[in-house]
């Protein structure tokens, strides 16, 4: 996709869905699912005379968002009205945050491509600011009329607005997923995107290197990483061939339709609205104190930036590999958890397990982390016996099968249980070394002639003959002072 | 019965010698007799009021009874009552019941007072006459040829007339303050904050307050004592403690410092109510009280802030009357915007559709700052002004209008004559302070005059007092309308 005659520029505009229980501006729940209008309090439905009340929940969880990405979290903050006529929107405005949002600036450094084409790229973010959601307009099963279904309206948003940073759908794709990963780690959204609590609009602008900016498309409503990167390739190529064919883009809105892969025009800038901002008089400014601030602090857990420095430092593990231990929150406490038990110099095998096996297993059985049937104790003691010779890695798969499917719990347990320890008498494995030798004299001619190959034909057939107990290296030494000596 | 108290009555409850539910019925029966000229009430509740009066009967004689158990009271139809329905004097929610109370109206509920109905008002509460209600104008009591003024011109109507010993209404720029004195009744708007406006339909969010109309202060300090309180479902609602407004009433009023803005005595009032205004003000030094000259330069600036912000506000507020959930919605159309528009275009009267267009304008893109900003700017010098004020003094003190009542239709073609009988009452709202007026003395054709009295901030027991000092040395809160 990438011309190097065209750069590629790229904002995100991010809304995440905060995990409160109730409503941004009302008590009523914000469980997702119920029947059309059941969780529509009288404010919510925008009765005459109703008003809102701000939900201290909301404000905790986009200050928690500030700290995070090292923001300035605003001390005075205004709700204000964005006035526009829809039948979903009940108030015929939306109370939002405009001139002065609850977070501003902030950044987020994120890991693009993969193998040794990968690079650290951070993104600058302009504003993150609280809102409400609308309901949902239903055009089916109406006949000729639509519905509404105002249990959306009122849930509660961070709108999370980055700066035109992005310099390709990849870097789009890998900072959203940076942010999805981040507002599930510091537990503010469940980031559902299929129930809609994630979604983004890209704005999208093409331009000659060092040109100024050109002019921006803005995508709505992406709510798959895939759409979101098909999505950007389509709209960068549409906007280059337009360019090049000597046409010009005009500001718009457009949707993506993952059907034909395309997108098409929503509204052009002639009909955007004037949303007539101003205060929203019936709730007074958001006023935020240090002290609120600080205990905020105090509560975060450690960030997956900070944990994966640490992984790579302390562990020494690979970027990718602390990146991938850091996609979750969960993924990561697992991990921590092997290597407190397996101990520090055990650290790269327990990544590799758990990104290997495990993450294998999981996925295979559409299971998450937390609901793993091996503990984070258990694959500790897996690989502490591979580490020290007990077990071959060919048994630990055994082993990791049998705690997987129960089928003990003890893993010294099993491996005894079913034989799989390996043979470390050197006079026993000296006399089947001594048999196979004798058995395969072809082999040892071969070797003896510089044939490296022909050891690995003894090597299985030690191995073979020890029924898999004998530990491979342990095997190559004999076999080599022997054919050697 | 009719001419007594709210005390007197209470203690005539308490007593037994009069039950909640005779007192209803001579209140509603008045009502039957006189509203059909007077149009002080929009909906008349017999059943609920009957029902309501029975309870408190039951509480007086358990001995639960509180200061207003049992006592008649009519509710501004801005304020949503449960069952009832609340119209605005609007066509838009002319069928518009509500399925919870304000606030206000669940405390006085509570209180044990006993809501005959709704009264008649400027639609959505917008006007200084009473003149823009879908249900036509309510009557002024002393000739019912002139306007009782507005917007709460129903309530006002109802206490002078006697078909309510007490009335709730609103105040955004003057509208319990103004009908008040066009109708001769006291009536007092709190500082903002002091009243939750949960449940009253928004004109002006940063404005609206709600009021209490009496007969005299001391009656509007009972009321107003019932009707206040920190609301957590207001978040423009104050958290202070529940005041007793009563508690000062009685005070001698000497040693008592009154400001006159020299911007008030100026000019633009009529001769008449010039000379009641400083007859009263004799009676207050006669009453041991001071007046001294203070100035609010920039009160004259308060019309054009309010009629930027105000509208502003109003055009947001009823932008959820859109047809979609509840009030009217056109029978046909044929598109969305189709249907907002015949909706909105039916079901709105001219006055509101005027100040949806210039609060559009306001809040425009590009016009924003000229306007808005501009509007608030003079709303914080303005509030500064008082402030200062109140360095001099402890009450200000001045006319609350221009005018005695005016013929029915004399100004409803000329929207800016209009907007000027709320000179006086107007920067009141904007700096957000307490305001009351009482009636001081008769203008031209014995028609009332009322005096305004405008406290600092939480200062409404002292004002209360302030008028009830007056009160007790005149007779001009006594005297009633010949309305059969």
């Amino acid at each position: 996709m990438s011309r190097p005659d065209w750069e590629v520029v790229i904002g995100l505009e991010i809304h995440a869905q905060l995990n409160t229980a109730s409503k941004i501006f009302s008590g009523a729940t914000t469980a997702f699912g119920a029947e059309a209008n059941a969780q529509a309090s009288a404010v919510d439905i925008a009765l005459p005379g109703v008003l809102p009340v701000l939900n201290k929940g909301a404000v905790e969880r986009a200050i928690r968002f500030g700290l995070a990405i090292d923001a300035q979290v605003a001390p005075k903050s205004v709700f204000a009205r964005k006035n526009y006529f829809y039948p979903d929107l009940p108030k015929g405005y939306q109370i939002s945050q405009f001139e002065l949002p609850v977070v501003v600036g902030g950044q987020v450094t994120v890991r693009v491509g993969e193998g040794d084409a990968a690079y650290d790229k951070t993104i600058t973010l302009t504003r993150a600011h609280l809102e409400e959601d609308a309901g949902k307009s239903l055009h089916e099963d109406f006949h000729g009329m639509s519905g509404i279904d105002l249990n959306r309206a009122g849930t509660p948003l961070l709108e999370i607005v980055s700066e035109p940073d992005m310099r390709s759908s990849a870097e789009a794709v890998a900072y959203a997923r940076a942010l999805h990963t981040l507002v599930r780690w510091i537990d503010i959204c469940d980031g559902n995107m299929q129930e809609g609590s994630f979604r983004c609009d890209a704005n999208v602008s093409v331009r000659r290197p060092g040109a100024e900016l050109g002019t921006r498309r803005e995508i709505k409503n992406l709510n798959s990483f895939r759409f979101l990167q098909q999505a950007i390739d389509y709209e960068i190529q549409w906007q280059i061939e337009r360019i090049e064919d000597g046409g010009r883009v005009e500001q718009a809105t457009v949707l993506f339709d993952p059907d034909t892969g395309e997108t098409r025009m929503m509204r052009s800038k002639e009909d955007a609205h004037d949303y007539r901002y101003f205060p929203d008089p019936d709730l007074l400014p958001l006023v935020i104190s240090d002290e609120w601030i600080a205990r905020t602090r105090a509560a975060l857990p450690e960030l997956p930036g900070a944990m994966r420095a640490r992984f790579e430092a302390d562990w020494g593990l690979s970027a990718y590999d602390a990146i991938t231990l850091t996609s979750s929150r969960d993924a990561a406490t697992y991990f921590e958890a092997a290597v407190a038990a397996a101990g520090d110099a055990l650290a790269k095998p327990c990544a590799n397990w758990i990104m290997g096996e495990l993450a294998a297993r999981l996925n295979k059985a559409e299971r998450d982390i937390t609901d793993s049937p091996v503990s984070p104790t258990q694959l500790a003691a897996l690989v502490a016996r591979i580490a020290d010779g007990t077990i071959s890695n060919n048994a630990g798969k055994k082993v990791f099968d049998a705690l997987w499917n129960d089928a003990g719990s003890d893993v010294d347990t099993i491996i005894a249980d079913q034989g799989l320890k390996q043979m470390n008498d050197s006079g026993a494995l000296e006399a089947i070394v001594d048999e196979v030798l004798a058995a395969n004299p072809k082999s040892v001619e071969e070797f003896r002639a510089g044939k490296e190959k022909a050891l690995n034909a003894l090597v299985g057939q030690v191995m073979k003959a020890s029924r898999g107990k004998a530990n491979p290296t342990q095997v190559n030494e004999v076999l080599r002072s022997k054919l050697g000596g | 019965m009719i001419e007594a108290s709210l005390k007197d009555l209470a203690a005539a409850l308490r007593a037994g010698t009069l039950s909640s539910v005779e007192l209803a019925t001579l209140f509603l029966d008045r009502i039957d007799a006189l509203n059909p000229s007077l149009n002080a009430f929009i909906t008349v509740d017999r059943d609920g009021a009957l029902s309501a009066a029975r309870a408190a009967d039951a509480r007086l004689a358990a001995g639960t009874a509180g200061p207003l158990t049992g006592i008649p009271l009519a509710h501004k139809d801005v304020f949503c009552t449960e069952g009832v329905r609340t119209t605005c004097a609007s066509r838009m929610l002319e069928n518009f019941v509500s399925p919870y109370d304000a606030h206000v109206v669940s405390q006085l509920k509570a209180a044990g007072a006993v809501m005959l109905g709704k009264t008649n008002m400027d639609e959505y509460a917008m006007g200084s006459s009473n003149e823009n209600s879908h249900f036509g104008p309510a009557k002024n009591p002393w000739d019912a040829s002139r306007v009782p003024g507005g917007s709460s011109g129903g309530s006002a109507v109802a206490v002078a007339a006697r078909l309510a010993p007490m009335a709730t209404g609103t105040d955004t720029g003057g509208s319990v303050r103004q009908p008040a004195a066009l109708t001769g009744v006291t009536g007092i708007k709190p500082t903002y904050g002091v009243v939750s406006r949960y449940g009253m339909i928004a004109y002006a969010s940063s404005l609206d307050q709600g009021g209490a109309f009496g007969r005299s202060a001391e009656d509007c300090a009972l009321l107003l004592s019932a009707m206040a309180g920190f609301d957590p479902r207001d978040s423009t609602s104050v958290e202070r403690d529940t005041e007793d407004y009563t508690r000062e009433l009685g005070k001698p009023l000497a040693g008592l410092r009154i400001g006159l803005p020299k911007e008030f005595f100026a000019e633009g009032m009529d001769d008449d109510v010039r000379a009641a205004t400083e007859a009263a003000l004799e009676q207050y030094r006669q009453l041991g009280a001071t007046t001294v000259e203070v100035s609010l330069p920039n009160a004259k600036l308060a019309i054009p802030a309010y009629y930027v912000i105000a509208p502003a506000e109003a055009s947001s507020n009823l932008s959820r009357f859109d047809g979609v959930r509840y009030g009217h919605r056109a029978p046909e159309y044929v598109d969305l915007a189709d249907m907002y528009s015949k909706s909105r275009a039916q079901g709105f009267g001219a006055e509101v559709k005027r100040r949806i267009l210039v609060g559009t304008y306001v809040l425009s893109h590009g016009y924003y700052d000229a306007y808005y900003l501009q509007a608030q700017k003079l709303r914080r010098l303005i509030a500064e002004d008082f402030i200062a004020a109140f360095t001099h003094c402890d009450v200000i003190a001045g006319p609350t209008s221009p005018t005695v009542a005016w013929p029915i239709g004399e100004k409803s073609d000329d929207p800016v004559q209009m907007y000027l009988q709320d000179i006086y009452t107007i920067a009141v709202n904007l700096a957000g302070l307490p305001g009351l007026s009482l009636p001081c003395g008769t203008g031209a054709g014995d028609l009332p005059v009322g005096l305004q009295l405008i406290g600092n901030y939480f200062d409404e027991a002292r004002l209360l007092n302030v008028a009830h000092g007056f009160q007790q040395a005149t007779d001009w809160h006594r005297r009633m309308p010949a309305v059969g």
